[in-house]
């Protein structure tokens, strides 16, 4: 399936946010001059074949209490795929990447307390093939709203 | 920070798939057990208080057409990382940019995460963006697998 024109414009609208009113696809309708059951059938369809992975809320973790960090993991080759299955383990690790550097895992950790991400590091640090961690936390976010405009 | 019952509760019903249909927010809010207008104002709190960014969506990117995308890492003076930051942000190829601590064997103190239709224009787009801001020192970390991409789930215990 390819994306029409339509189909962008309303992913553009979509991922600018939802509003808080009682019929918010109704508000995107209006924005897109086209009905809301248009609106409404074709979010439903790019949903389902893929298009969209979530529509849903973004929170600041830090004002929920909780804070993030990065990690960057340097470990043996052939243990990478072991050490990635248990790090996919945690409910706070959201995001883990492999990618083509020295530190050859990048996961994000997202805990409400200093000592459980300590605990959770310490604990991948002792896993088998692992030779080191940096732990990279933020002081500035320029830019963490994603948004793609489709053109 | 307190966060009263039905507040965790609206921020865990919001972290779950958010509803396609006609009045979302009456779903939402007859599952939480308020009224939909009792909803809609914590909402508008949560947002002004900066706890609640947005309700927005999260893309397929490669399927969407963006098919290649590269963590930049950058060696950034601290004295100039506010102005290069307000350009690279400027440009809507960069989705992510912000800074982070470096160690002995890790320079980078400055990260944005480009997204582009091939990994040749991250290359190319890199090479413009150091060109643009005068930062010379930086790698392009390419994806090789994603072992892992979900929502953090709040408040879950």
């Amino acid at each position: 399936m390819e994306l029409t024109a339509f189909d962008k414009q309303l992913l553009n609208v979509l991922q600018c946010g939802v509003q808080f009113v009682p019929k918010p696809y109704e508000a995107m309708a209006q924005q897109l001059g086209v009905s809301e059951d248009r609106v409404i059938s074709r979010l439903q369809e790019l949903k389902k074949s893929g298009f969209i992975r979530k529509v849903g809320a973004f929170f600041n973790s830090d004002k929920l209490g909780y804070s993030g960090t990065l990690v960057a993991a340097k470990i043996e080759p052939e243990q990478v795929a072991a050490v990635a299955a248990r790090i996919n383990e945690y409910p706070e690790i959201t995001h883990n990447y492999q990618r083509t550097c020295g530190y050859v895992l990048w996961f994000t950790a997202i805990t409400h307390c200093d000592e459980r991400r300590k605990q959770i590091l310490a604990e991948i640090r002792q896993l088998p093939g692992v030779i080191s961690l940096l732990d990279l936390y933020s002081q500035k976010k320029y830019k963490i709203d994603v948004q793609f405009k489709l053109k | 920070m307190e966060f009263s019952e039905v507040d965790k509760k609206i921020v865990r019903a919001l972290q779950s798939d958010f509803p396609i249909c006609s009045e979302p927010y009456r779903k939402i809010a007859e599952d939480i057990g308020i009224s939909q207008e009792e909803l809609l104002n914590r909402l508008n709190e949560m947002k002004e208080e900066g706890i609640l960014r947005k309700m927005g969506a999260v893309l397929r990117h490669v399927e969407v057409g963006f098919k290649a995308n590269a963590l930049v890492v950058w060696v950034v003076p601290p004295e100039q990382m506010d102005e290069v930051a307000a350009k690279m942000c400027a440009h809507s190829e960069v989705t992510h940019c912000y800074d982070r601590n470096t160690a002995p064997d890790w320079p980078y103190n400055f990260y944005t995460m480009i997204h582009m239709d091939s990994k040749e224009s991250c290359i190319e787009f890199a090479r413009e963006l150091s060109e643009e801001t005068g930062i010379t020192e930086y790698e392009l970390q390419f994806t090789e697998k994603e072992w892992k991409k979900t929502s953090m789930q709040y408040f879950a215990e």
